[in-house]
């Protein structure tokens, strides 16, 4: 027979429990910082207007990296965002996941030849879902959203956790792509 | 004689306009969904999303950005307070002066304002600016209807002037000054942020203002303060223009009908620029609410 006597959790156990209850209310809740810079961002007004209706699965657009919970990157990254990419994810608070969309994140697509473009995005920071396609359908985005939450609870959409852990390897990525990560333009003089 | 229970049934009114006008805004979403052909959130998303921004970490602009986000939901808490919910349910008798909110409603914003310019930002401050500058001009018409209610009923009290309104032969304010019920209603949109008079949060042109720098547990605090301030100025609205109300069911359709057509209205205008938003108000608001004033506290032509 199953003893009832009562066994006090452990601090490990009480945080994961903490951690468990968090993770219901952010993967019912996320809310997007859309980076538009390539033309995937085609595909995200369909997905949040009255045609597939992002807004029912929690989620929706943010105005600034500080209130954000997901990076939407759609499409194809040249050297000069990048370096606004990278600032805007260190801006977010922490959890943070990242969503890249089409393949010219995963393998710099139809750019893959192009001196001005990275190619893996997933060298520069780290990407939690691809949603792969030239350009993905709107259900295939719509899918990847539902596969981040599926990520968030079974606990591997941990990119932030990586981030932080290989730090030093990211830094030496970014630094050898763009020589170095500071913005320099007359908004952040 | 204020006693420790005076106290807790205050703060119970406080949760309870916390928990009515969090509920009340997801319902107001699925609305305006259906209004746009969507399906929209859960009724419970807008509790998803504060209980999330407060399990989120959170970085720090300095000691006065996180006082000041304390002090706003201190500040909206205080005021929320004293607000009568219905004729019975009110925490401290005597003390539902309607100057008791102007002056205490200002501690919450100027914690938000102080808050909004220590985190250093000039979206934030020009956030700020515009939202002090919309104060100014819807409170100078809602100001002007106030003091005629508080002329017509002698009173100045809350609850005493939804109880003159329900006396039988008397009208509700909304039928007994409709100039001033007009003028009322845009001030209230003027007030609660909603779309012609949304310049101050203007999320495509400003970044969402005020709270342009806020992650984390700070905008979950003022997620709830917000909520609370809604809570307050519609049930201020209701006592003041629509009799108040008898009993808990009275009040609950008065709060939610009021909330939904404002924010139905609000759906489908645009968005003014900040020279508009003061001209507006100071051109017929400020007119109507004039001539309002002199129907009916010179010439005395009252609908009662």
């Amino acid at each position: 027979m199953k003893s009832t006597k009562f066994s006090p959790m452990t601090n490990e156990q009480i945080d994961r429990k903490w951690w468990e209850i968090g993770d219901f209310f952010r993967r019912n809740s996320l809310w997007m910082l859309m980076y538009c810079t390539g033309c995937c961002a085609i595909e995200l007004p369909p997905a949040m207007t009255s045609a597939y209706d992002m807004e029912r699965l929690g989620m929706g657009p943010m105005a600034t990296p500080r209130q954000a919970d997901v990076l939407l990157v759609t499409g194809y990254l040249s050297l000069k965002t990048l370096r606004r990419l990278i600032y805007s994810y260190e801006q977010m608070s922490e959890p943070k996941y990242i969503v890249g969309f089409g393949s010219c994140t995963i393998n710099g697509g139809i750019y893959h030849d192009s001196h001005a473009v990275i190619n893996q995005l997933d060298q520069y920071i780290p990407v939690d879902v691809y949603v792969a396609g030239c350009m993905p359908n709107t259900e295939a985005v719509m899918n990847g959203f539902i596969d981040l939450m599926e990520l968030i609870k079974s606990k591997k959409a941990d990119g932030w956790k990586r981030y932080e852990k290989n730090n030093a390897w990211y830094k030496k990525n970014q630094l050898d792509a763009l020589g170095s990560v500071e913005v320099k333009d007359e908004f952040h003089q | 004689m204020i006693s420790i229970l005076n106290v807790l049934l205050g703060l119970g009114v406080a949760l309870f306009g916390f928990v009515l006008q969090t509920s009340v805004g997801g319902i107001n979403r699925k609305v305006v969904a259906r209004l746009q052909k969507r399906r929209g959130p859960k009724w419970y998303q807008e509790f998803l999303d504060i209980f999330k921004l407060l399990s989120k970490r959170a970085i720090s602009h300095g000691w006065v950005f996180d006082f000041g986000v304390i002090m706003a939901l201190g500040g909206i808490i205080a005021t929320a307070m004293f607000m009568p919910v219905t004729n019975n349910i009110i925490a401290f008798e005597g003390y539902d002066n309607f100057f008791i909110f102007v002056y205490l409603i200002a501690v919450g914003m100027l914690g938000m304002a102080m808050s909004a310019s220590g985190s250093g930002n000039p979206l934030a401050s020009i956030g700020v600016m515009r939202a002090l500058t919309t104060m100014l001009a819807y409170e100078i018409p809602f100001m002007l209807i106030v003091l005629t209610i508080i002329k017509l009923s002698g009173t100045s009290s809350v609850s005493g002037i939804a109880a003159f309104q329900q006396m039988s032969n008397h009208n509700w304010f909304a039928i007994a000054l409709p100039l001033g019920f007009i003028v009322s209603v845009l001030s209230l949109m003027g007030m609660l942020g909603k779309k012609p008079f949304e310049t101050y949060i203007a999320p495509a042109e400003i970044a969402s203002g005020p709270m342009v720098e806020y992650g984390g547990k700070q905008l979950g605090m003022l997620f709830i303060m917000h909520e609370i301030t809604i809570f307050i100025e519609v049930s201020l609205f209701v006592h003041l223009f629509l009799g108040g109300a008898e009993n808990i069911a009275i009040f609950l359709v008065k709060y939610f009908l009021v909330y939904t057509v404002v924010n139905l209205i609000s759906n489908v205008n645009g968005r003014f620029k900040i020279d508009q938003v003061v001209t507006f108000f100071y051109k017929w608001p400020l007119f109507l609410a004039v001539v309002q004033v002199i129907i009916a506290v010179y010439l005395g032509w009252v609908i009662l």
